[in-house]
């Protein structure tokens, strides 16, 4: 409890594992806290193939293994733990971590997005039993069997390819007459022979016995509603913040994302913010991994500042 | 993937549903990520509680039949056996003090 880290860097995500290479090599002292595993949403990742550079097909897990290795290399230090909050006390951070308090001089919150819920009638009844969020995960069980994927954006059309080597069919249900995904992404959907997509259209019910069964679509334009057999629904419609830690009064959007500056600062000094968890215009790996290592530079900053050691 | 001891149709009775303590079952299969991720978790678990429960792994691939009769479909699923009966499920990866609080109370 005596030492007080420089940094305590919250979630071992590509934002979290960029952080902690850069602030060890910056000569703080840095902890992540994750708790689940290092790499974050990057190890659902089935092929990276947009980070500039790797030119050979690498999968998230193996990209996640070599960032922490790396970092660790650097002397990062880890812990497996879930941080339940942050407060701050002067001029010090106390974390609360579910295996008891530590302190810091400096708190980056790099804990990421988690798949949003569509809100769908019988979502909530059939997750697990035919509703899933996990293409990699849930995916090989539907082999040979028709699947529904809910959604329009780049997480919809990558899962909706990879689920089309594995399905009968695929249908795309979509509210809007075209994808927000990136291009290359949805041009490759469309001249999928084993993708269908139903245009302006919404699920009203996801139904069945012990799983699911079939979903009922409903055209927004012409408000035609039709039963199409399915024995998957999977759902790809956004993200969610994961912001159970953050102290209250951090500014954050509307939409829950925590606000920060081009310095990665939030509006409680000391605290950063990097990755999937801020406001954002977009949310990859290379804009997560450079936020990192914006906010570890800017720590550093700050904690020379702290100790009136800064180079002016 | 943790591990743990690996059970299979033959060995299901003997193993969870006659166990003296309680057992949580790990649903996993070879390309299921999260199943990865929380492998270290189950580890350490079952370090921590050696002697009050006991922790198994089903292979789904291998294992269909076995999948087939707790409706499997997505994984990991974790679930409790206690005196034999089904006591709790739970589907998704999980961070540990979180699969901890499935089996805490019932041991
Ligand atoms: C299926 C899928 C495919 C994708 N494909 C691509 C792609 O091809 N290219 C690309 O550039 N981007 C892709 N993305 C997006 C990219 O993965 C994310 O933008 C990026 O990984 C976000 O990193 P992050 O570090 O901000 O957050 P995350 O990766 O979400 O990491 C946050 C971490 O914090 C941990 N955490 C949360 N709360 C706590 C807490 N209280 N205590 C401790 N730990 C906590 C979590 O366990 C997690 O590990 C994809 C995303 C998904 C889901």
């Amino acid at each position: 409890m005596a030492i007080v880290q420089d940094f305590i860097i919250i979630g071992g995500g590509a934002a979290g594992l960029a952080a902690a290479q850069y602030a060890a090599r910056a000569n703080l002292s840095a902890l992540v806290i994750e708790e689940m595993a290092h790499g974050g949403q990057a190890l659902l990742i089935d092929k990276l193939e947009n980070y500039p550079g790797i030119l050979t097909e690498v999968d998230g897990y193996s990209w996640s293994e070599a960032m922490h290795r790396q970092a660790e290399s650097f002397g990062a230090a880890f812990m497996a733990s879930s941080v339940l909050s942050i407060v701050k006390q002067g001029e010090v951070f106390l974390v609360e971590t579910s295996d008891g308090p530590l302190q810091a001089r400096t708190v980056l919150l790099a804990t990421g997005a988690k798949h949003r819920h569509a809100g769908i009638p019988g979502e909530e009844t059939f997750a697990g039993r035919g509703v899933s969020y996990c293409a990699t995960c849930d995916g090989p069980f539907f082999k040979g069997k028709p699947i529904v994927v809910v959604g329009g954006g780049d997480a919809a059309c990558d899962e909706a390819m990879f689920l089309a080597k594995l399905a009968s069919r695929v249908t795309m249900v979509h509210r809007k007459d075209r994808f927000r995904a990136q291009k290359a992404l949805a041009a490759r959907v469309l001249g999928n022979p084993a993708i269908s997509v139903r245009w302006t259209s919404t699920i009203d019910e996801i139904s069945g016995d012990k799983a699911v069964r079939q979903v009922k679509l409903r055209n927004l334009e012409s408000g035609a509603v039709e039963t199409l057999e399915t024995a998957a629904v999977f759902v790809f419609v956004g993200s969610e913040p994961q912001t159970a830690a953050l102290p209250a009064g951090v500014d954050c959007d509307e939409s829950g994302y925590v606000v920060t500056n081009q310095r990665m600062e939030t509006s409680l000094p000391g605290l950063f913010a990097a990755g999937d968890i801020r406001t954002t215009p977009f949310r990859q790996v290379i804009t997560a991994v450079a936020d990192g290592a914006v906010a570890a530079h800017c720590a550093a900053q700050y904690i020379d500042e702290l100790q009136g050691k800064a180079y002016h | 993937m943790s591990n743990a001891l690996a059970v299979t149709s033959a060995s299901f009775e003997a193993e969870v549903e006659k166990s003296t303590i309680p057992v949580l079952v790990d649903f996993w299969a070879e390309w299921c990520m999260p199943c990865r991720v929380i492998g270290p978790h189950l580890d350490e678990l079952a370090k921590t509680y050696a002697g009050k429960i006991k922790v198994v792994k089903v292979n789904v691939d291998n294992e269909p039949n076995l999948a087939g009769r707790f409706d499997i479909i997505s994984i990991p699923t974790l679930i409790v056996f206690k005196n034999g009966q089904l006591a709790r499920q739970k589907v998704g990866g999980l961070p540990k003090h979180e699969i901890e609080n499935l089996f805490k109370d019932l041991i």
